[in-house]
């Protein structure tokens, strides 16, 4: 297939491997930041192609992980509303909320459908005028788009049925906190390249130059994240803190500037609460002026309840980069997909998760 | 002591979940947990134990296998098939895994009030058709409706019986180390088939199911006198989650090689656009067969007569219990049931 088996060629790969070995002094602690380059790591065992002086860190780039305990819960609240039918992507209806999941809700009645894109969920709208159709609007940067176009054709189109739970996270300030903690001990950064396709990495450039720390913009072939993974150690090697960009043949440095516009319009940066890392400043979207009417949670009067995490969970400090799944003394014990007891086992993109599936 | 008290329900499922999900009907983790913590321990004997496709029967100096199979596809007509060939087929089909030729079946249907009746006709002339092809007899029913909103337009149950005309035991716990895996053709267009079509999503050429019964192709290997260790259907699971039953089943390790797959590039396309592994992804006419080395030229020269995609992935190996695959970059990984059904991710 174009523009997959290119990336997954053995021989290219293991040429990288030896270049990377070929090239790498110090011992160098690197932080892929997307979920879907966790995965992949784990998956086709890149990781094993590395030197043992490299440490890849899983970063805090999943969003089914990341979103609070909180919004899901209010989720379940809207969602078991009979004049609703609750709309979201696949990966979200098994995340446990503190009590039980969107799939829970389904089994005893209530009418959550998966769609594919937040425009199929306000198709859904026009069609049952009748119901209220609410889409679970969560993700990076990547979803975001799509999530404001649902909104603004919604206000344009005058779909007073529709409304989106909104729970947006963004990269750049996640990375800082990781950076800003003690514990840091980060030394360079794959950046997402889905994330960067839409918003460039310009922004990026400050953070680089503040923190001393290389970046690359990779993709999530086998072979983008190797090279991706070279470009950093070369970098490292010599001194240097720039952004690269690995996956040129998507993102360009201005990003998707029509889809950044429609953001602005619809969307206004506030602080967001992540789950496993608390609140983090500026680092969500909530609807902004004339579009909060289309906000699920204003809409429907729902109690918000602060939960703890489970205690002994070890999934904030996975993502902040300072532990590993296997660090964790519940991991694959009391911790399993079935029975998720934090962020990062919740989703298969989730570190925990990766690990359970590919490596245990 | 009573059957009551002797019954301990131990629940598979996390606390919170007190009912049934859809999760639990996936081919994962979850139904696999249900099946042993639930069911197993409650109906216990010696041929439920066997915890095969069909159940092998000794009558007389007869053996039969003997299956039973619901459907409750949406939508009920897709490119490829309908409810009424895939109840056939699959009921079919998990005779001829058990190394029989199947022979009868019943049918048994559960109705919606407001159903078409010429969608019921569409579907009955379907199975017709089907058993036709497969040579087998439908000799038994039943019907019943149910209310408005009770069910989903039609349910349809198939048992079948076939007769086992061999000596092999052809399950899990006849697998030996470095027997050949070879699987029948390329996998995952069921799913992904059902998908497109139960979520309008429209692909660059159709998807077509794979759907179809394999009796006739598992017949001429035990006409050709190969020595069959084991088969399996490849349904809800797909291939990675059959070979993880068959490996756990036979206490062995069996090691596969991802590239090796045969994976439509229509399928693979869309697998890799929804975020779907297609070695999960569901089948409805393909199979595995294990069988030793000695044999293996010759059930792929027989295989490749009805698919030429047919193809070795892979091996029984002597240590460890269970699948492992290895990855394009030739790093093994271990491959795990999922927990219930695939979800297309976000992003």
């Amino acid at each position: 297939m174009k523009y997959i088996d290119e990336y997954r060629k053995r021989e290219i790969a293991l040429k990288y491997s030896e270049e990377i070995q070929r090239i790498t002094r110090g011992n160098w602690t690197i932080m892929e930041v997307c979920g879907g380059q966790t995965h992949a790591i784990v998956k086709f065992g890149i990781d094993h192609l590395l030197p043992s002086n490299i440490t890849l860190l899983h970063g805090p780039g999943c969003p089914v992980c990341v979103t609070p305990i909180e919004i899901i819960d209010v989720a379940l609240q809207i969602a078991a509303l009979p004049e609703v039918i609750f709309c979201s992507f696949g990966d979200m209806l098994r995340v446990p909320g503190s009590r039980e999941d969107l799939l829970a809700i389904k089994a005893q009645g209530g009418d959550v459908r998966i769609v594919y894109s937040p425009l199929d969920a306000l198709e859904m709208a026009k069609k049952y005028r009748d119901k209220q159709v609410v889409f679970f609007a969560i993700g990076f940067e990547t979803t975001a788009p799509a999530n404001a176009m649902a909104v603004y054709q919604a206000h344009r189109q005058n779909i007073e049925n529709f409304s989106l739970l909104v729970s947006h996270v963004l990269v750049p300030p996640a990375m800082k906190a990781i950076l800003d903690a003690q514990e840091s001990n980060v030394d360079g950064f794959l950046a997402a390249g889905h994330v960067c396709t839409v918003m460039g990495y310009e922004e990026y450039e400050d953070i680089a130059q503040n923190y001393e720390v290389p970046i690359v913009v990779t993709g999530f072939e086998p072979v983008d994240i190797l090279q991706g993974i070279y470009m950093c150690i070369l970098q490292l090697e010599k001194r240097q803190h720039k952004v690269e960009n690995q996956y040129s043949r998507v993102v360009k440095r201005e990003g998707n500037t029509t889809a950044q516009k429609l953001m602005e319009e619809v969307f206004a940066v506030v602080p967001q609460k992540w789950r496993g890392m608390d609140v983090i400043a500026q680092s969500g979207f909530d609807l902004r002026g004339k579009y909060q009417t289309f906000c699920a949670r204003r809409r429907f009067a729902v109690e918000e309840i602060t939960v703890q995490e489970s205690t002994p969970c070890i999934s904030g400090e996975i993502l902040r980069g300072v532990k590993k799944p296997c660090d964790c003394p519940l991991f694959a014990k009391q911790c399993s997909p079935e029975n998720p007891l934090g962020a990062t086992m919740v989703s298969s993109e989730g570190a925990c998760a990766a690990y359970y599936q590919y490596r245990h | 002591m009573d059957d009551k008290q002797r019954f301990t329900w131990q629940c598979p499922a996390p606390q919170q979940q007190s009912k049934i999900s859809m999760a639990h009907g996936g081919g994962g983790k979850l139904m696999h947990d249900l099946i042993h913590n639930a069911f197993i321990p409650a109906w216990d004997n010696p041929i439920l134990q066997q915890n095969s496709d069909s159940a092998a029967l000794g009558v007389g100096k007869t053996k039969l296998a003997f299956t039973t199979d619901s459907y409750v596809v949406q939508p009920l007509f897709f490119p490829g098939g309908d409810i009424g060939s895939l109840a056939v087929n699959g009921t079919v089909n998990d005779l001829a895994v058990r190394g029989a030729r199947p022979l009868y079946l019943s049918v048994a249907m559960i109705l919606e009030e407001g159903l078409e009746v010429e969608t019921l006709f569409q579907i009955v002339e379907s199975m017709r058709k089907a058993a036709n092809d497969a040579n087998v007899q439908i000799v038994t029913g039943d019907t019943k409706v149910v209310d408005k909103g009770s069910g989903d337009g039609i349910f349809v149950n198939t048992s079948g019986i076939g007769i086992i005309e061999n000596d092999l035991d052809v399950a899990p716990k006849s697998i030996c180390d470095k027997d050949v895996i070879i699987v029948s053709g390329d996998v995952g267009r069921h799913g992904i088939a059902i998908m497109a079509v139960r979520e309008g999503l429209r692909f660059e050429s159709t998807i077509v199911s794979d759907c179809a019964a394999f009796a006739n192709v598992t017949q001429q290997l035990l006409e050709a006198s190969i020595e069959i260790h084991c088969m399996r259907d490849l349904t809800r699971g797909g291939l990675a989650t059959a070979l993880i039953e068959i490996a756990q089943a036979a206490n062995k390790g069996i090691h596969i090689t991802e590239t090796s797959v045969p994976v439509d590039e229509g399928v693979r396309g869309a697998c890799e656009i929804l975020g779907l592994d297609p070695l999960y992804t569901a089948n409805e006419g393909r199979f595995v067969c294990i069988v030793p080395q000695k044999d293996a030229q010759h059930t792929l020269q027989i295989l490749q007569q009805y698919n030429e995609r047919a193809c070795v992935i892979g091996e029984v190996e002597e240590d460890g219990c269970g699948l492992q695959i290895s990855s394009c970059l030739g790093v093994k990984r271990i491959a795990r049931m999922l927990s219930g059904t695939q979800l297309p991710r976000i992003c």
